[in-house]
């Protein structure tokens, strides 16, 4: 909302070759901020594993990453959408919406193979992320205000296609049921989903020129406009893939919890932003990996697991975890300064 | 989200005025309509009804109006609300006498807005980013205090009193009361320098910055008066449902701004009035009530929350878009005909 950009984001984007020396030094800074959070992320788990060695056990380690599973999937999304500088708030409501369709699925076709349920939720996400990217790209409206309209759209369809009803997991075949608690190698089948999302993201963002230009297009949108980037098309692309991963994320639900009716993912949409900002994505666009964000997303994850081990009250969770916003986002504003101190320094010294 | 103002531009919300014109003529619309077709809807008791629901969401939108339009955003508002709600309950049960507990609970409420302030203005933090983690911060704090009680024990003559209607109407004295301060807002608003420099810091940080405008200043008492007014909010929800519960309130944030934005007041900053505020709080709230007592149920309101959310913003901006391509096609047509 402000208008003065942290000066570390510009240096995200594809560089004149005079500032290239200074943007290594951000990418220095920005990989720091990122080890950070692994620090922060080990630290606890270290902590919490001392206090209780049962923390780290078979089972609980499997909680671990289902927990943070779906917040990881929902958080790369979201990453993807602040880097250009937009928002996506309604990914609770386009999780809920596809969590349902999924166990409306199978009560209808109880044989259906579950590609079809995956296939299924990821396409009415995409469908959704459709919608939304519409809107913002062409009908040139604020992603903030367009997104909370459909947050309540979606929402609202969910609830009237749910009309009270409830799916248990009776209702939902064997095989996926099985799918939410299969291990391969020791890892839940489900992590492999976000981890395969991940990284797919991750090399997209990284290598290809339209992920380098979607961190230009958050840097100075107006200037990525000029230097001919397709501004309207790449938004509506980042709007529509964090929809598909949001309605993935939704069948991910549906296998991992059974029971399911229209209020799943309520209010999710602010821990995934969250997730992102402790990740160390900026919230005004250009800077920022996907795994800075699932890094946040399994953070936040794991101290709700860790707080009753630790015998804190988890009432204060959630306080907690607005502490963490905040400091992640003074300590971005720190590393933001320090890079722009050392882009001016090595200005001043020619280099 | 972000002030594009160069390669998006605000123009938006179409011209100042005629959109409070449109949202006050769609809500004369609703209330018609809604006497003929609703029955019950006419009826002075379901208005008493209505401006109770309405008085918690068209306090907060007071000072968010002001927020926004300095380009800034509070989405801590109903967490606050929550907390001082919690905050409340809890003196109430260590035996503090209300008198005490109100003003200390106004206090309170402040002090959480000059958090706010203190990172936004002080420290030059992004708003939304600051004020989601002060939405978990505050809410979880209101667990902290209050944890998943309830209190309700509070003495029946203040909480029968919170929803007392003025004598011989069915008009709630709160009514009023937020009508009063409507007034001042709208007084500071549109007729004081201060509301003339809110709007030049939405349009124009820098400038207003020049201009002599103490930017940061303004900005952090805004989130203080914010706080102030979501906590006295918080104290009115506690005594009108006679419940201080820690969860109180959740969700409005999201309600508050949908309901200002309606009222044409932009995301960007600059732009809005307070009497357009007023009537999309109102045309909101109206509309819900109206539905709810037609028998639709609950969720299509939600779809239409948000389809009011999304028609207020993007139909000027499509409308204006129609216009330009008709008044370009025009201009290359002119010369054509004239050769």
């Amino acid at each position: 909302m402000t208008t003065t950009a942290p000066a570390g984001q510009t240096a995200s984007a594809p560089p004149p070759a005079t500032t290239r020396a200074g943007v290594r030094a951000a990418h220095r800074l920005f990989a720091v901020r990122e080890l950070g959070i692994a620090l922060a992320l080990l630290l606890l788990i270290a902590v919490t594993t001392a206090v209780n060695p049962r923390f780290l056990s078979g089972q609980s380690r499997k909680d671990l990453m289902l927990g943070a599973t779906i917040l990881v999937v929902l958080a790369v999304g979201q990453a993807i959408v602040i880097i250009t500088r937009n928002v996506d708030l309604s990914v609770g409501s386009v999780l809920g919406l596809s969590a349902f369709a999924t166990g409306k699925l199978f009560l209808a076709m109880p044989d259906a193979p579950i590609v079809l349920a995956v296939l299924a939720g990821i396409g009415l996400g995409t469908l959704c992320g459709i919608v939304n990217g519409a809107l913002i790209a062409v009908a040139r409206v604020p992603a903030l205000v367009v997104t909370l309209g459909t947050l309540y759209m979606f929402r609202g369809l969910d609830y009237s296609w749910a009309a009270g009803q409830q799916i248990n997991a009776a209702d939902l075949p064997s095989g996926f049921k099985a799918m939410g608690t299969a291990t391969v190698l020791g890892v839940p089948v489900l992590a492999l989903f976000a981890i395969v999302v991940l990284l797919v993201a991750g090399y997209y963002l990284r290598s290809y020129r339209s992920g380098r230009e979607l961190y230009a297009i958050g840097s100075d949108p107006a200037a990525a406009r000029l230097s001919g980037i397709p501004v309207g098309r790449r938004v509506f692309g980042a709007l529509v893939v964090s929809g598909a991963l949001a309605g993935l994320a939704g069948v991910l639900y549906a296998a991992r919890f059974g029971t399911l009716d229209a209020s799943a993912g309520s209010g999710m949409e602010l821990n995934v932003v969250a997730a992102a900002v402790v990740g160390g994505v900026a919230i005004f666009g250009g800077s920022g990996s996907v795994y800075g964000a699932a890094l946040g997303a399994l953070l936040l994850s794991t101290i709700g697991s860790a707080l009753p081990v630790l015998r804190i009250d988890p009432f204060w969770q959630q306080a907690v975890v607005g502490a963490l916003i905040l400091t992640a986002i003074g300590l971005d504003r720190v590393l933001a300064a320090r890079v722009a101190h050392r882009l001016r320094g090595r200005k001043a010294r020619g280099a | 989200m972000a002030p594009d103002k160069t390669g998006r531009p605000a123009r938006s919300l179409a011209k100042l005025g005629t959109w409070d014109v449109l949202v006050i003529v769609v809500l004369v619309g609703v209330i018609v309509a809604s006497s003929v077709l609703v029955e019950g809807f006419a009826s002075p008791r379901f208005w008493g009804f209505l401006l109770l629901d309405v008085t918690p969401i068209a306090l907060i939108a007071l000072p968010m109006t002001l927020v926004v339009i300095t380009g800034e955003i509070d989405l801590s508002v109903a967490s606050t609300l929550g907390l001082a709600s919690a905050v409340m309950g809890q003196l109430w049960f260590l035996g503090l006498p209300l008198p005490v507990i109100l003003p200390l609970v106004v206090l309170l409420g402040a002090l959480l807005g000059a958090v706010n302030g203190l990172f936004v203005a002080g420290f030059g933090l992004p708003s939304l980013a600051v004020t989601i983690g002060t939405l978990a911060l505050y809410r979880g704090l209101a667990y902290v205090v209050l944890g998943d009680r309830a209190i309700a024990d509070f003495p029946f003559s203040w909480t029968a009193n919170s929803i007392e209607a003025l004598p011989g109407t069915t008009v709630p004295w709160v009514a009023l009361v937020v009508a009063a301060l409507a007034v001042v807002f709208g007084v500071v608003l549109h007729a004081t320098p201060i509301g003339r420099s809110l709007y030049a810091m939405g349009n124009n940080t820098q400038a207003a910055t020049f201009a002599g405008i103490s930017v940061n200043r303004t900005k952090f008492w805004l989130y203080v008066l914010t706080g102030a007014i979501a906590a006295l909010a918080g104290i009115f929800w506690t005594l009108r449902y006679a419940s201080a519960r820690a969860d109180n309130g959740s969700g409005l944030e999201l309600s508050v701004v949908a309901a200002v934005l309606l009222g044409g007041v932009s995301i960007f900053g600059g732009r809005g009035t307070l009497v357009g505020v007023l009537a999309g709080v109102l045309l909101l709230m109206t509309l819900r009530n109206a539905l709810q007592l037609a028998d639709v149920p609950a969720d299509t309101l939600t779809v239409v929350t948000g389809a009011l959310l999304i028609i207020s913003v993007v139909g000027p901006n499509v409308a204006q878009m129609l216009r330009d391509r008709l008044r370009r096609r025009r201009a290359t047509a002119q010369p054509v005909a004239g050769a």
